[in-house]
């Protein structure tokens, strides 16, 4: 009798080259993703090593995290030199080993994981992995996405492997329908200040219930993507029919008999009935509100509606330190009502929210509004095709009458590796997924949400609770 | 302190290289620094008895945030080569793993009561002991840790990851036969 297994399990169980210990197999990887940060000595040291890539046509490398959004015609315009090095150098690295590349003027250019799932890299029950954390976005799909760290994508480069300690199943089901004006982002968040930013460390998560199912699959991203702010190294939804819909026509998913051997296959890639998981937790929908960072760490989260807390009222000690560094650094007191904090910056982008169903949000709330006087709005599409889309549905007029900037694609101002960065003591309503000092820009202030909730603080000004906003305006419509 | 995460062991700035150089500075470069960019007098980097120390105690979950490895080059550059923390991250844990940085995790209360010890002594000292798999501590006395057989061999032996795996070049060819066959449709997409 075999024993009932998770999906996580299943989809090690049939990608285990060898086992070498207990807690360790060596892992196959069916794709593998790289960006111009983290691959650089890598690839150098592969060359130093005198190696060659092991499977050219198992990787694709995009050009995301240091690129300006603000558009240029050649690298050329670009004023950050050590930022051009690196995207010339992984030209040269690609086109030496045969890699694709998407480099920073292709037309399908973006944010690697918006446009590894948008071209049909991304399938269910694939090994995915990629020399950045929030590789957990294609569990959306079913697929076992990871990151890793420079010294592995030079591993997998020469042996199309990874030296993989296997985590344990953890299963979080949300239990209830989702509530008007709540959305995957908030469902992940509250999933984090629930477990806190280490509770998933070792597990690997699979998210589940109605209301996870009733998500589109670009929310399921988002849950999937953030869910690594919760210690987690794998994160994955079972796939529906709605993924196999996603997935339908896709540039590079099966064609024809392929297709629908792949389909029956992947109807499979659900965890048994009876499958053990190490650790459960149940999130009830009911009392889920938009969510919203106070703090700087992802698990410093409270409901919209709720307040700054006193670091005294925390029970451990180490959480009060960390809650009192923390407001000291965001210039918040206890007990404040998250909706009389001012913002100076809104952002919308990210590998977590960017994709068009954000976009799509984000304009209902813009639509017929202005930004408030001195915010200062960027909105960055995850992909060169994500912003082609955006502009042919009007959002983007709907985004620049609103008085946002309207970008080109990149990582951005997430992490501000580029020229898009906050200053310091200024304050971004983000629809990104780490808030950490620093992260934004030396001694910026982030505070996380849904990217609804991030045009709602730009009507504004301050931190609103987008839903009592949509519900005046359609008082004065009637 | 909690949830170190490794934006702030290595922040942006330092990622912007094609190399692995230069990345001792960039160790906690901005959280040890005040807004004018001089160096803080209560961050234990910063002070004259923690100078040259290659032993971090650390909080727990530390680590966490973005994979950059970078973090951990930076931090054996500037010749730390042992972090001591409850929790490690699971891929900083990994990192650690792939360069020689010996990552520790200890209950918390041990960890706070060795960093009390370390504190109060006059001249803090920890030595730490691979083969015994314990730590000296500055008043004589020593503490055991737990560390994997397997990783604990990596670290002695300090081989090459890779070339290890490339022995079994002939397991990944014949995996790589049967999962074509298996999932035939991965294979022959475009």
């Amino acid at each position: 009798m075999v024993r009932p297994k998770t999906l996580y399990e299943k989809i090690v169980e049939t990608h285990t080259v060898d086992r070498i210990d207990e807690k360790t197999v060596l892992l196959y990887v069916d794709f593998h993703v790289m960006n111009e940060y983290t691959s650089p000595q890598a690839f150098a040291g592969l060359r130093e090593a005198d190696r060659p890539v092991w499977h050219p046509e198992g990787h694709l490398a995009v050009v995301d995290h240091v690129n300006p959004t603000r558009a240029i015609t050649s690298l050329d315009d670009m004023t950050d030199r050590d930022a051009r090095l690196q995207i010339e150098n992984l030209g040269r690295n690609c086109d030496r080993h045969g890699i694709e590349l998407f480099d920073l003027f292709d037309a399908r250019q973006g944010i690697e994981h918006v446009v590894v799932p948008e071209y049909g890299y991304a399938l269910p029950g694939m090994v995915i992995a990629c020399g950045d954390s929030h590789t957990t976005t294609y569990g959306a799909l079913g697929a076992l996405g990871f990151g890793i760290g420079t010294s592995e994508i030079e591993h997998v480069l020469a042996t199309q492997t990874l030296v993989y300690h296997v985590l344990k199943p953890m299963r979080v089901r949300f239990a209830g329908d989702l509530p008007e004006g709540v959305t995957g982002k908030d469902m992940v968040m509250a999933f984090i200040a629930r477990a806190g930013v280490a509770g998933a460390v070792g597990y690997a998560v699979e998210f589940e219930g109605p209301a996870i199912s009733a998500l589109g699959v670009e929310a399921r991203m988002t849950i999937c993507n953030m869910a690594v702010e919760g210690g987690a190294r794998a994160a994955m939804i079972a796939p529906d029919d709605r993924v196999v819909e996603y997935l339908r026509g896709k540039q590079h998913v099966p064609k024809g008999t392929d297709w629908d051997a792949a389909v029956a296959h992947w109807k499979t890639l659900r965890s048994d009935r009876d499958a053990d998981f190490a650790k459960e937790i149940i999130i009830d929908m009911a009392g889920i509100a938009p969510q919203v960072t106070w703090g700087t760490s992802p698990d410093q989260c409270v409901p919209v509606t709720g307040r700054v807390p006193d670091p005294q009222s925390l029970g451990e000690k180490s959480d009060r330190e960390a809650a009192l560094r923390a407001l000291d650094y965001m210039g918040l007191e206890p007990g404040t009502s998250l909706t009389e904090v001012p913002v100076n910056h809104v952002f919308i982008g990210s590998c977590t929210n960017s994709r068009i169903a954000d976009l799509r949000a984000a304009a209902r709330v813009l639509q017929g509004r202005h930004v408030a006087p001195g915010i200062k709005a960027i909105a960055v599409p995850g992909s060169q095709a994500v912003k082609r889309q955006a502009e042919e549905e009007g959002l983007a007029d709907v985004f620049r009458h609103a008085g946002f900037e309207w970008r080109g694609s990149g990582c951005s101002m997430c992490l501000a590796m580029n020229d898009d960065v906050i200053p310091a003591g200024e304050r971004c309503a983000s629809s990104t997924n780490r808030n950490f000092e620093g992260r934004q820009g030396r001694g910026a202030r982030t505070h996380l949400m849904s990217p609804a909730m991030v045009a709602a603080a730009a009507v504004t000004g301050h931190i609103t609770d987008v839903r009592d906003l949509m519900r005046e305006t359609n008082l004065e419509k009637v | 302190m909690p949830n170190i995460d490794t934006d702030v062991i290595m922040p942006k700035q330092f990622l912007k290289r094609i190399d692995r150089e230069g990345l001792a500075e960039g160790v906690f470069h901005d959280v040890r620094r005040k807004d004018d960019g001089s160096l803080r007098d209560d961050f234990p980097l910063n002070q004259p008895r923690y100078k040259g120390a290659s032993i971090i105690i650390g909080g727990r979950n530390f680590g966490c945030g973005s994979s950059r490895e970078h973090a951990v080059w930076g931090m054996l550059q500037s010749g730390i080569r042992a972090v001591i923390a409850p929790s490690f991250a699971g891929i900083f844990f990994g990192n650690c793993e792939k360069n020689g940085l010996l990552a520790i995790a200890m209950d918390e209360e041990r960890v706070e009561d060795l960093a009390n010890r370390v504190s109060n002594a006059v001249d803090p000292k920890l030595s730490i002991d691979i083969l015994q798999c314990e730590i000296q501590v500055p008043d004589g006395e020593a503490i055991s840790f737990d560390i994997e057989p397997v990783r604990r061999q990596i670290l002695l032996e300090g081989r090459d990851h890779i070339e290890v795996t490339l022995s079994k070049a002939a397991k990944i060819k014949d995996f790589e036969t049967s999962h074509a066959r298996a999932f035939a449709y991965l294979v022959r997409r475009g």
